[in-house]
């Protein structure tokens, strides 16, 4: 037999009856100027993940921005005769198959995950922002039409349309990379956007800037985005370390970055044939790629964590 | 309401009728509870005593973060621990101590003995289930009946709170009813299974005045025909002075007066309440000046030292108001006052700072 | 109070209607039916004086807020403001004509940006009309805001949720005062204050009328609030008005029974009236504004209803032998409350 479902107070009646707002009275003193956007600034320096992450991320640019500061050998010399070699001095990681320096092509293969990563993120939450605000705010037949749009390219297999996509081009370069990523991954983003600005649109403050006389514009950039944007940056941030993820799986697959540019992804695909012979060929760049993806997903959490009381 | 076909499984020590009328039901001794936040500890009950007669209505009344509700659901035992822990104090039912019975125990006094109705009953009721099943659960849980007996059961009970047509509509969802009749389903849940105490918690604030006045009709006809002791937590003086045979007020977790209504309406020995009385508009008086009290209720992690009211009392003198906590003293039979001035206020020569 | 009532009514009302329609279907949408949320209703308020219009839930009273401050469009009728209809414009005119007319809302906890400064919030009225104040002038205009509502003018830097309930509401009303504007349409400014929160707002609203001349359209629920601050009062039930009249004539002489049972609901502060009041208890449930009934729309509740009800919907006129309009056809004057006069 279980308990009957007693009927309970909601959670929030508890907390507005118990715990009056912290306010200091009319005549008090100048306290400072808290925004929720400080205050979540607050609770992120406190917070240990956080900050392992983003130093981590941090590094991760510089390595990016400047590979050279890190190492001085070229990652596209390849010298056969070094072929899987296990560490040797001044090459810490030893060399792949075709002899080039394992420690080197991390190195500078952080660049292209880094790029793919913050380009396809920006781009993601340019075009599904825009359409999930404009669907949301303005309803009626376009939110449907934008919504059915969502909906279709929500529907497409994110690796397989990605590979349908790129096979469309002659090329390889990281354009069209990026390009097949954001193309796939905007829906998230628009239908996160949606539910936001539905929600804010019918709140008072809303109310108060029509009654006032505000434009549409106005609205949306000074009352709807800023109080809308919080879940979006939270999934952008958690989605960041899933693009890098594909594009390392695109250039894993051989359909992504061209051989040219080095990438962790391509190293990982060559070093599939060696396995067994010289397992250190795919344990450096997987490494980093896990890294990589983890730092940015710990990133992710931290915000949400920082942003979601707030969000209330 | 016939018993034959269900097995009573509660025990047998709450024989109504059988008891000295004059013993308390209920007896709360000292509470204290606290809420420990990130930004400190709440203070939200600070030793509050008080007692019920079986059949007696008694009104905690108080404006938000006086601890009304807070003190309500530490008796129920539902309070969300942590971040609330009961510090300190008694609560005993007929003699019984609850705040040290084991979870298994307390729940046989939880709905049985001591039922609760809250404010909004659309997020009270459970969406997904039908009001004959929510009414139900209490016979089929606590006394073993058949779901063929427990919806016999609903029905008489939704009969006894006065929604029309129960037979058909014992199927019904909550959403389909209006927000009057979700309060009377509420009370035919609290109702189900004969408690001795009702506590209710704002059960009209978010209702319309009409219907309101129809609830409070159908909770004081309920408890004239089973001797039920009500206790009602609200902030409305209005609706306390149809009802209530005694009031407690509270104030910053403390409680401040507590009087027999009459007594305290026309002669309050407290300053917060005769300040409380002076700001609320009246309809049946014309030309009529509100009297403001300065200032905002205190945060509880951060209660004023001395008299928690001090700040916003016009009568608060140094340095006793400022530095003593004034204790709850006797006023008269039946009523007392936590002030240091209560005779001053009661007979009026209370000077203005 | 207004001394002196000048003949043009400020704002008035005349056969406002707002029904919304019910639509099924997704993609081609048919309507088949309408929530008649406001259904003809009419109303006057002059300078300087405070219409009250009170009702329960359902009664169209919010809508009317929102019709009156342009926030719907009426399906039909005419809202005059200084004779001018406003009920259709739109566009620049349409934003000129919200100089004059603004809104003090309900929920303290909602009606302000979270992420935008006190300052920035009392300050956005000047920004949306620029020809208002220019810009150098305006921070020490939304200081003298603040200190108007009676709040710390060097609190223009902190956010909404570092305030109180009461302290928000008062940076509402110095948001909807800022363009100066003549009426403020006050929908449940009140209600979601604690008590003694309450009369400092009530207080601070009267204050400002009688300092800047406003007029007030006060919806309210609280018929106690409503007769402190309120010159006239309207009654409005299922989206009509049933009664309309001064203070005096509504809370004293109340004709149309719903008035009546209305007034006998309100619960008195005072334990000693136990027993001696005059107590109408209404059946039943409010009908839903999809659906009203057909003629009286109150008399599926009404004690007095005959078959006339039913047939004929009664007009809002002053009748045979009393003193203001009532929209009954059996209206007569019930004392239901007793005043006391302590002014």
């Amino acid at each position: 037999m279980s308990e009957p479902s007693h009927p309970t107070a909601a959670p929030q009646d508890l907390g507005r009856e118990a715990l009056t707002l912290g306010v200091s009275p009319d005549t008090g003193e100048i306290g400072k100027p808290r925004s929720l956007w400080s205050d979540a600034w607050h609770d992120l320096r406190r917070n240990p993940t956080f900050i392992v992450s983003a130093l981590l991320i941090l590094f991760l640019i510089v390595v990016a921005v400047v590979p050279s500061l890190f190492t001085g050998t070229d990652p596209k010399f390849c010298d056969l005769s070094h072929s899987n070699e296990t560490s040797a001095p001044g090459h810490p990681f030893g060399f792949t198959r075709q002899g080039c320096d394992i420690y080197a092509r991390v190195i500078y293969g952080a660049r292209a995950s880094v790029m793919v990563g913050v380009l396809v993120t920006s781009g993601v939450v340019l075009i599904g922002g825009v359409i999930g605000a404009l669907a949301a705010f303005y309803g009626g037949a376009l939110d449907a039409v934008l919504s059915r749009i969502t909906d279709t390219f929500f529907a497409i297999p994110l690796l397989l349309g990605a590979i349908v996509f790129l096979q469309a081009f002659p090329f390889r370069n990281i354009w069209t990379v990026v390009a097949a990523i954001m193309i796939l991954g905007w829906p998230t983003v628009a239908r996160i956007m949606r539910g936001a600005v539905i929600s804010v649109k019918e709140s008072d403050f809303v109310t108060a800037a029509r009654a006032l006389g505000a434009s549409d514009m106005r609205i949306l950039r000074r009352h709807i985005l800023p109080n809308a944007i919080a879940p979006v940056i939270v999934v952008a941030t958690i989605s960041l370390g899933l693009f890098i993820v594909l594009e390392a799986t695109l250039s894993f697959l051989g359909i992504g970055l061209p051989s040219s540019t080095v990438s962790w992804g391509s190293d990982i695909n060559d070093a599939q044939s060696s396995l067994r012979s010289a397992p250190h060929v795919l344990l450096y760049p997987s490494v980093a790629l896990s890294i990589t993806v983890l730092a940015f997903m710990l990133l992710g959490d931290a915000v949400r964590d920082a942003l979601d009381p707030k969000l209330r | 309401m016939t018993q034959d076909t269900i097995n009573t499984t509660s025990s047998a020590d709450s024989v109504r009728g059988s008891e000295d009328p004059n013993a308390p039901v209920l007896e709360v001794e000292n509470l204290h509870v606290e809420f420990r936040t990130r930004d400190g500890v709440a203070r939200a009950v600070n030793g509050v005593s008080f007692d019920l007669l079986p059949g007696e209505t008694l009104a905690i009344l108080g404006e938000s973060g006086s601890g009304k509700s807070v003190t309500a659901q530490a008796i129920m035992g539902i309070l969300d621990t942590p971040p609330g822990f009961v510090t300190q104090g008694s609560v005993r039912f007929r003699g019984t101590e609850l705040l040290t019975l084991p979870e298994k125990e307390r729940r046989r006094y939880r709905g049985e003995k001591i039922a609760m109705i809250f404010q909004d009953a659309l997020s009270s009721l459970n969406p997904v289930y039908s009001v004959g099943y929510q009414i139900g659960e209490m016979f089929r849980v606590h006394r073993g009946a058949s779901r063929a007996d427990a919806k016999k059961k609903a029905i008489e009970l939704m009969d006894r709170v006065h929604i029309p047509a129960a037979r058909q509509r014992v199927t019904d969802f909550p959403h389909q009813f209006s927000g009057g009749m979700r309060q009377r389903i509420m009370i035919a849940i609290a109702l189900s299974l004969d408690p001795e105490i009702i506590i209710a918690d704002e059960p009209t604030t978010a209702l319309d005045v009409t219907v309101q006045a129809q609830v409070m009709q159908l909770l004081a006809d309920l408890q004239a025909e089973s001797k039920m002791g009500l206790i009602l937590i609200t902030h409305d003086l209005g609706v306390v002075a149809d009802v209530a045979d005694k009031i407690s007020v509270m104030y910053a977790g403390s409680l401040i007066e507590q009087a027999p209504s009459i007594d305290l309406y026309s002669n309050p020995a407290h300053p917060y309440t005769e300040r409380l009385l002076a700001a609320i508009p009246r309809v049946d008086l014309k030309g009529q000046e509100l009297y403001t009290i300065k200032g905002i209720p205190p945060n509880l992690t951060d209660i004023p030292a001395g008299c928690a009211f001090h700040p916003r009392c016009p009568y608060a003198q140094k340095p006793i108001c400022f530095e003593q906590v004034p204790p709850l003293q006797d006023v008269s039979s039946g009523r007392r006052s936590a002030c240091h001035f209560w005779k001053e206020t009661l007979d009026g020569s209370i000077q203005t700072r | 109070m207004a001394a002196s009532r000048p003949d043009e009514p400020v704002l008035e009302v005349r056969g406002l209607v707002k029904h919304f329609p019910l639509t099924k279907g997704i993609l081609f949408k048919k309507q088949i039916g309408a929530v008649q949320a406001v259904d003809g209703i009419d109303l006057k308020l002059y300078k300087g004086e405070t219409l009250g219009v009170v009702g329960e839930s359902g009664c169209g009273k919010s809508t009317t807020a929102r019709l009156l401050m342009r926030l719907e469009r009426p399906t039909a009728g005419q809202i005059l403001f200084h004779g001018e209809d406003i009920a259709q414009l739109s566009g620049k005119a349409l934003k000129a004509v919200r100089r004059n007319i603004q809104i003090v809302l309900q929920d303290p906890y909602s009606s302000l940006n979270p992420r935008m400064t006190v300052g920035d919030i009392v300050a956005e009225p000047f920004e949306i009309h620029k020809d208002v104040a220019p810009k150098g002038s305006r921070r020490k205009l939304v200081q003298e805001l603040l200190e108007v509502v009676g709040l710390n003018p060097e609190h223009i830097h902190r956010y909404p949720h570092q305030f109180s309930g009461g302290q928000r509401q008062r940076i509402g009303i110095a948001r909807g005062l800022a363009l100066r504007p003549e009426i403020i349409v006050c929908d449940e400014p009140v209600s979601a204050l604690d008590v003694s929160v309450q009369a400092q707002v009530i207080n601070l609203f009267e204050k400002l009328q009688d300092e800047l001349g406003l007029s007030y359209v006060f919806i309210a629920h609280d018929l106690s609030v409503v007769r402190h601050i309120s010159d006239r009062v309207a009654v409005m039930y299922l989206g009509k008005v049933v009664e309309t009249g001064d203070e005096e004539q509504i809370y004293e002489r109340p004709t149309h029974p719903y008035t009546q049972a209305l007034l006998s609901a309100v619960p008195v502060p005072d334990p000693s009236l136990r027993g001696h009041r005059d107590q109408i208890m209404l059946e039943g449930d409010v009908p839903s504004p999809a659906n009203p009934p057909s003629g009286c729309r109150f008399r599926t509740r009404c004690w007095k209803a005959q078959d006339v009800c039913s047939v004929e919907e009664p007009e809002l006129i002053v009748r045979e032998g009393l003193d203001h309009p009532s929209a009954c056809h059996f209206a007569s004057i019930r004392e239901v409350i007793s005043t006391i006069d302590v002014s």
